[in-house]
């Protein structure tokens, strides 16, 4: 296991061989609220780095979720779907969004280390 | 920005505020929506909304028939101390904003959407006659305390509370000043609206606060009262928008719906006879998807038929919940429809209102 990253838009990966884990982190779950929607990608579903990946919904408004990194979603974590309050509950852990095959490896080099998001996460408190 | 007597009182609660109507104003608390909805359902929580106005009518003979003009409601029958939500109405029968107006001693007191507030002294004012006095009461904050446990933590602040029937009220003591109470509100829960001294503001929302009452912000005022099928001024009404097509044909009084007399009567007169080309109705989607203002509605063989006004998740009802206007004949119960979120389209069913059964005390 490899040490987690995370994006300007407050996602993490977590890269495990030639796949990686994706989710957003708690600092986003504390911006957005009570997650009561997410929207998951499709299994074999193409994805390039940034692109749209997934969608969240708290009461007050819809917000997109973007993947970091490029590849194919190997698999989505359905009990999200049929509880998203799971994703407030465990952002980092149990609440993850999808797995996918990672096309590029030196993607991630342009992610954050977990102190960097930290000092990130300070300067941009909103 | 304004900010309300309770600002820092909600700061030290943990409020996250957002800009509203020219004031900034909670939008939740540390709880959290969802939480907030919740207490409120089940137990109390109160909520600060001074930034509505408080307009005070010092009343003469004349003064009813002005108001009538404007505000489709029989005066003469409205008792002391009794309330009536209503509309001003403009010239086309448009909804100028919702209103709750109470018959009080010395008048009337009507409570304004904040955004409205000074348009609406604007339109009633060019109706009143000129020795009617009126005044919007920026010295007074107003409190709701609204869910099942307010009677008993009111009335253990304020002797006699618990009398008051349902859009009725009075004035009552606290610390020996006098302040109004009304049994009312906007969450489909049985409550109260307190007109208060911004200088006592404080003392007696603590008091609340101590007895188990939940800060509440506009974040779940706004869930509360979709799952109670209530209109919210700039989404659910508008100056385009009369009260036959809002559905809210019961809020004109029965002798105004016959006799009219009140500005935009013409318009209104031929929808209720004829009947109203679009309505306003609750939304059931059949999944989990939201739809948001905005999002359009199709019928099974793809018509667009209408747009959503409001919509959110319900916590209460555990299941996504919007109001909206959709072309009379496709408005059935149980009607099934399609709403176009995000470029695809899900099923839904045009549900009854409210959404969640209220509990008022008649």
């Amino acid at each position: 296991m490899s040490e987690k990253k995370y994006s300007k838009k407050h996602e993490w990966v977590l890269l495990n061989g030639e796949s990686a884990t994706v989710g957003i982190s708690k600092h986003a779950t504390e911006m957005l609220g009570d997650i009561v929607f997410v929207e998951l990608p499709e299994k074999g579903k193409s994805l390039n780095k940034d692109e749209k990946a997934a969608v969240v919904e708290s009461t007050k408004a819809a917000s997109d979720v973007f993947t970091p990194v490029s590849g194919e979603i190997l698999e989505n974590n359905q009990p999200i779907v049929d509880d998203p309050s799971n994703v407030n509950k465990d952002p980092e852990n149990n609440g993850w969004f999808f797995k996918i095959k990672i096309k590029n490896k030196s993607e991630m080099d342009s992610l954050m280390s977990p102190s960097d998001y930290e000092k990130f996460k300070k300067d941009n408190p909103n | 920005m304004e900010k309300t007597a309770l600002y820092n009182f909600h700061k030290n609660l943990g409020a996250k505020f957002v800009p509203f109507a020219g004031y900034e104003m909670p939008i939740q608390y540390k709880d959290g929506i969802v939480k907030e909805h919740i207490s409120t359902r089940l137990y109390a929580g109160f909520f600060d909304v001074s930034h509505m106005g408080q307009l005070f009518i010092s009343g003469n003979k004349f003064s009813e028939d002005s108001l009538e003009k404007i505000i489709p409601l029989d005066f003469k029958e409205i008792k002391k101390n009794q309330s009536k939500y209503s509309f001003l109405i403009n010239d086309e029968g448009g909804v100028i904003d919702d209103l709750i107006i109470t018959r009080v001693e010395e008048g009337f007191n009507i409570i304004l959407n904040a955004a409205c507030k000074d348009n609406d002294i604007k339109e009633i004012s060019k109706c009143l006659n000129s020795d009617c006095k009126y005044e919007l009461r920026k010295d007074l904050s107003l409190i709701a305390l609204q869910g099942p446990k307010s009677e008993f933590i009111l009335e253990s602040i304020v002797n006699g509370v618990k009398q008051l029937k349902f859009m009725n009220g009075g004035y009552f003591d606290f610390k020996g000043n006098k302040i109004y109470i009304t049994r009312s509100g906007y969450t489909g829960e049985d409550g109260f609206e307190i007109s208060i001294p911004n200088t006592n503001v404080e003392n007696f929302t603590k008091l609340l606060s101590d007895k188990g009452a939940k800060p509440i912000g506009l974040g779940a005022r706004d869930t509360l009262r979709l799952e109670a099928g209530l209109c919210l001024y700039g989404h659910e009404l508008n100056q385009n928008i009369n009260p036959i097509q809002a559905n809210l044909k019961w809020a004109i009084s029965k002798r105004r719906r016959e006799e009219g007399g009140f500005k935009g009567w013409e318009n209104i007169k031929k929808d209720l006879k004829n009947g109203v080309s679009k309505i306003r109705i609750g939304v059931k989607p059949s999944g989990r998807i939201i739809a948001r203002e905005g999002t359009k509605i199709f019928s099974s063989s793809n018509e667009e038929i209408g747009v959503i006004t409001s919509g959110t998740f319900g916590p209460s009802v555990n299941s996504p919940v919007a109001m909206g206007y959709i072309k009379s004949k496709f408005s059935e119960i149980n009607n099934k429809i399609f709403l176009e979120v995000r470029g695809k389209k899900h099923e839904a069913v045009v549900s009854k209102l409210p959404f969640y059964k209220k509990s008022y005390v008649k």
